[in-house]
């Protein structure tokens, strides 16, 4: 990387450290801190999406989707979360293989499990068998995506459902007395208030989701736990440039630190938004801000 | 094989009694339902050190938080900081590999690499500093009038702690740390996952789901006995928390008392 790096074996110190950490390999567990903020940026509002729905299927007033919205709300309480990561990933990556293997293959007459295999024909397979690396590495991580955004999904949908009851029903009552639709009701009344009750909940949910994150390495995606593993372990100088004892602890040691960073940053950054959407509203909060002022 | 067979030879598997070889193939729901069920005793005890253990280093941890004290403040939030503000599964790999280089330093150290001594350790600390921010908020929030009625009465220093703050506290923090205890549970799967080995395949509820998922591609048996223990487990935790949260409350009036209300999953990892 810099010029100083052409021969390890002569400088130390810092010039050496510098040289250690921009490594290609090192490169890599950089960009798997990528992969992690691209994880959040894309399950955040995904698994937000996921919950909305299920709060409004909850609050439904046909029972089978009620029922529905209410099962996908419990059934991810009482069980430990990453026990859904560890099945969703097999289940889902079934499921999607078995339909295309529906679509692709009628005629194919074996069935599809034998003993203790899963076999489908080769052109349903997902990815294909014949496809490039990144297009497996692609598929692993938007099944990752997907496993996290049904699990977050139900937790938000609990916040949701919670904050949508947390409106007060004058409300929603005085919407009703001016004429408007449940559907109006719903969309310009209830939906702009409950985000101020919504928040507490959602922003310890976001707290919860970057501390899940390192949880991708069981998932099978390369990411920071997987190169923090892979780069520490001792290395002999028969098979790299920079020989160093076990260091894995140090390396956890930095995700850690990296954890906390984020983990205290999003925090300073989520009572702002706070502190911002109760303003002027009728709560505690909104109350002790305008006296306040 | 008969089920009660199989039961004599896999029920305490995951503590090494019974038979050494897991089986292979051709695996029966019985198989699955008694090793993971024998997994449990693993959930289960890693879950109650942790628990009986981390309720006095939170409270503790609450009290030094809440202490006038300024350096005993400060290393109480830093505790609370660190273990809350980190992924306890990142906690663990890094105390497996603390505990691996102290183990090249002292032999004294060698417990600490094995699960049942390194990750209860771990768990340790980080209930209790979940718990002690749970306890903290209690702890503000006891009545002025309590505090003030116990100074008339004579009492002051630990007797006024023990007899009057400390109960008003447990009494207020107890469901939030229902929900702790389920979620300390649940937390109790990651051990396995995490750097600590399971020694001659003794491990825990998850890690025999994971080995069936694995072995028949099947995910949709395993899982789902995983689930239904635990939820059963999660319900003793509520039953059991239920009768203290009673007794704690039981000199209130009783439209007064404090319901055992689940909260939207308000304290998670």
């Amino acid at each position: 990387m810099f010029s100083w790096c052409t021969d390890p074996n002569a400088i130390d110190g810092l010039a050496w450290l510098s040289c250690y950490l921009t490594t290609g390999k090192h490169l890599s567990i950089y960009v798997s801190v990528g992969t992690v903020l691209l994880l959040l940026a894309i399950t955040a509002p995904v698994a937000l999406a996921f919950g909305f729905g299920g709060a409004m299927a909850a609050r439904s007033h046909f029972p089978p989707l009620s029922w529905l919205g209410k099962a996908y709300i419990a059934i991810v309480r009482g069980v430990p979360d990453i026990a859904f990561f560890l099945f969703f990933v097999i289940a889902l990556d079934q499921f999607f293989e078995w339909m295309r293997h529906q679509v692709k293959c009628p005629d194919w007459d074996q069935p599809i499990r034998q003993g203790n295999d899963f076999v489908v024909c080769p052109e349903a397979k997902l990815p294909l068998s014949t496809a490039a690396q990144w297009v497996h590495e692609t598929y692993g991580f938007s099944l990752a995506v997907l496993t996290f955004s049904i699990v977050f999904g139900a937790f938000a949908a609990n916040v949701l459902f919670g904050a949508m009851r947390a409106v007060p029903h004058a409300q929603l009552e005085t919407a009703e007395a001016y004429g408007m639709t449940r559907r109006q009701t719903f969309w310009r009344i209830l939906v702009p208030q409950m985000w101020v009750y919504a928040l507490p909940g959602l922003s310890n949910l976001w707290m919860v989701l970057i501390k899940a994150t390192p949880l991708l390495f069981l998932l099978g995606v390369e990411d920071i736990v997987y190169w923090a593993r892979e780069l520490g372990g001792s290395k002999t100088a028969k098979f790299t440039d920079y020989p160093h004892p076990d260091w894995r602890v140090w390396y956890f040691l930095a995700l850690l630190v990296f954890y906390l960073a984020f983990t205290r940053v999003s925090e300073i950054v989520l009572d702002r938004i706070m502190r911002r959407l109760t303003h002027g509203q009728a709560t505690m909060g909104g109350e002790a801000q305008r006296k306040a002022s | 094989m008969s089920c009660w067979e199989t039961i004599a030879d896999y029920g305490l598997r995951s503590i090494g009694i019974g038979e050494r070889l897991l089986p292979r193939d051709n695996f029966t729901l019985c198989q699955q339902v008694t090793l993971i069920g024998s997994g449990m005793l693993w959930n289960i005890y890693f879950g109650l050190v942790a628990l009986v253990t981390g309720f006095f280093l939170a409270t503790a941890l609450a009290l030094g938080k809440a202490s006038k004290i300024t350096p005993l403040r400060k290393l109480a939030e830093w505790v609370i900081f660190v273990f809350r503000g980190s992924p306890l599964f990142i906690q663990f790999f890094f105390a497996y590999f603390l505990f691996l280089s102290l183990k090249s330093v002292s032999s004294a150290f060698d417990p600490l690499t094995s699960a049942w001594l390194g990750a209860a350790l771990v768990l340790f600390l980080n209930t209790a500093a979940y718990t002690g921010e749970i306890f903290y908020g209690a702890l503000l929030s006891v009545p002025k009038g309590d505090v003030e009625a116990a100074d008339a009465y004579g009492f002051s220093g630990f007797p006024r702690f023990r007899r009057i703050i400390w109960p008003t506290m447990l009494r207020l923090a107890w469901p939030a740390y229902t929900n702790e205890a389920i979620f300390l549970f649940h937390a109790t799967t990651l051990v396995f996952f995490s750097g600590f080995p399971a020694w001659q395949q003794r491990g825990d509820a998850l890690y025999y789901a994971n080995y069936f998922a694995d072995k028949t591609f099947n995910p949709f048996v395993p899982y789902p006995i995983l689930a239904g223990y635990f939820i059963l487990l999660t319900l003793c935790v509520v039953g059991v928390f239920g009768l203290i949260n009673k007794r704690l409350n039981r000199h209130l009036p009783k439209e007064r008392r404090q319901k055992m209300r689940m909260r939207p999953r308000l304290l998670m990892r």
